[in-house]
């Protein structure tokens, strides 16, 4: 299938805080910039794929935003891989396509995630939400962050990670963030500024989380046949790997996860090796999230995250620019759809239309999306005109 | 020196509610014992417990008695409670302790300050009371020369 299935269209909603919106507004939105981005109308459209939301209960999420969107679909499925949901679903419909069951795939996801409901409330959702097991983790008081923080842990003392290259990765991403104008958080940060701001579950502080956001992304995905007619330069799917090593955190060795099984897949099927991508566009909502996954897509060897992410490496004009629209730490994080910004802006830089964060020569591209505590993880490998 | 850590005073704590799988785990805890799925044909503890052994598949699983003691494989201290319950008892640990027998588990670390925590740490069982149905495992230091 490599190569035979390509984005044609993205589009993103407001993103932040947009109290006058709701999820299918949002998501309405998202799609009507992937279609005006692409040249094409809803009638064009005969797949569709969503994820849940969180902020209300839709019983048949495919359909509910078919139906709103007036899609008359041939094809249409909810993907649900938590935060590895927005790769995925690119994979997904190349896979309807090429089984011949629709042409063209409009895949859309998010909410209102932070003006539906406090903060508060979404942590404490969250916390007892599904993240922790809810019989043998729950009852302990674990929230989100401290289950991310055992894996910090562990990595510090394995390998001696520190809380400032921690830091460094928010430091990066909150920069670009910053060049991003549709970015949620986009005032710089320094490295004392994230180690003095509000410890939340050691040795993670609110700077090392990702942020809680509204918005919506659209991509849509066509035959690479059919791209060759519309308006953008095409952006191809030339690889793609899953893995799931763990379900809960809490009975796992922590410091290594299925990346290592969705990357080595992905870089076998593009044909391609780590040092060929530009950039990579990695699944961030934490900073040590990051870290783990760089080393375990072999950007690095285990235990060299923390310093291979320091020296402006993992910066837009470093060695390996990393989610350089500000990921969720800082571009925007409304749930499921949040990794789905990853893929947006793997295919602005493809196509050589991220203005001022625009990474030099971009021809190939990682994304790569986690969910669960990375415990379930989609890679894809995208290539620009270059590549097809 | 810190107070000791009052996790183990948490008022209206969400309890686990049992399942046909998980309950002789849970009505073991009652009797203050800690109990492991442990697979008859591989010898394979496992934690969480399934009705099939996640390394050889037998669903020959007999739950057997674990000697208590284990290290603190990691742990974090817990400054931003994840809901009103524990908002009164902050700081305190979670972990995740690595027993003898192998497996894995998340608990809180009770006995010692919430800073006094280590990775490899030893400790040991001790069981919190928290209603009638329900006795949570929870790990202490272990004594020195014990």
């Amino acid at each position: 299938m490599t190569g035979k299935a390509a984005i044609v269209g993205i589009g993103e909603s407001r993103v932040g805080r947009v109290p006058d919106r709701s999820a299918l507004q949002l998501q309405t939105d998202a799609a009507q910039a992937a279609l005006n981005d692409a040249g094409l109308r809803m009638s064009d459209i005969d797949g569709l794929l969503t994820t849940p939301v969180r902020v209300e209960h839709w019983n048949m999420p495919c359909g509910v935003v078919a139906h709103h969107l007036g899609v008359r679909p041939s094809y249409l499925a909810t993907v649900d891989l938590a935060g590895a949901s927005g790769a995925a679903m690119i994979h997904q419909a190349a896979m309807a396509i090429a089984a011949g069951q629709c042409t063209t795939v409009l895949c859309v996801a998010g909410q209102n995630l932070l003006s539906h409901t406090t903060r508060s409330s979404a942590v404490k959702k969250m916390a007892e939400g599904g993240s922790a097991h809810p019989q043998f983790e729950v009852p302990y008081g674990p929230l989100v962050p401290s289950l991310y923080a055992l894996v910090a842990q562990r990595h510090m003392h394995e390998y001696g990670t520190t809380p400032e290259q921690l830091a460094e990765v928010a430091v990066t991403l909150r920069h670009h963030a910053s060049l991003n104008p549709n970015a949620h958080k986009r005032d710089p940060i320094t490295i004392a500024d994230v180690l003095k701001s509000k410890m939340i579950a050691s040795p993670l502080h609110i700077l090392d989380c990702a942020i809680v956001s509204d918005g919506a992304a659209a991509v849509i995905v066509t035959s690479a046949a059919r791209a060759r007619d519309l308006k953008k330069t095409p952006v191809h799917l030339l690889g793609q790997g899953y893995g799931l090593r763990h379900s809960h955190i809490g009975d796992t060795q922590l410091t290594t996860t299925g990346a290592v099984d969705a990357g080595r897949d992905a870089f076998r099927t593009a044909g391609l090796k780590p040092a060929d991508m530009d950039f990579a566009q990695i699944y961030d909502c934490f900073t040590i999230t990051v870290i783990v996954e760089l080393e375990d897509l072999g950007f690095c060897k285990k235990g060299e995250g923390g310093s291979f992410v320091t020296g402006g490496r993992i910066r837009i004009g470093g060695e390996l620019p990393v989610t350089t629209h500000g990921g969720l730490l800082s571009g925007g994080h409304p749930g499921l759809g949040g990794g789905f910004f990853h893929v947006i802006e793997a295919v602005r830089q493809l196509r050589g239309e991220a203005g001022a964060r625009q990474v030099r020569d971009a021809e190939v591209a990682l994304v790569h999306g986690n969910g669960g505590v990375i415990s379930i993880h989609c890679t894809i490998i995208l290539g620009g005109a270059a590549a097809a | 020196m810190n107070e000791e850590s009052a996790v183990n005073n948490v008022i209206d704590r969400p309890l686990p509610a049992p399942d046909a799988a998980t309950a002789p785990y849970w009505a073991a805890a009652r009797e203050n014992r800690l109990v492991m799925p442990h697979c008859q044909d591989c010898g394979h503890y496992h934690f969480y417990p399934r009705t099939l052994c996640p390394q050889c598949s037998s669903a020959r699983i007999e739950w057997t008695a674990c000697t208590g003691r284990g290290v603190v494989y990691s742990f974090t201290v817990i400054h931003r409670a994840p809901s009103p319950a524990f908002a009164a008892v902050v700081p305190y640990v979670v972990a995740a302790v690595r027993l003898d027998e192998g497996p894995h588990l998340m608990t809180n670390i009770v006995g010692c300050a919430y800073d006094a925590v280590r990775i490899g740490m030893p400790v040991q069982v001790t069981f919190l009371k928290a209603s009638d149905e329900i006795t949570l495992p929870m790990f202490e230091p272990v004594a020195a020369g014990a």
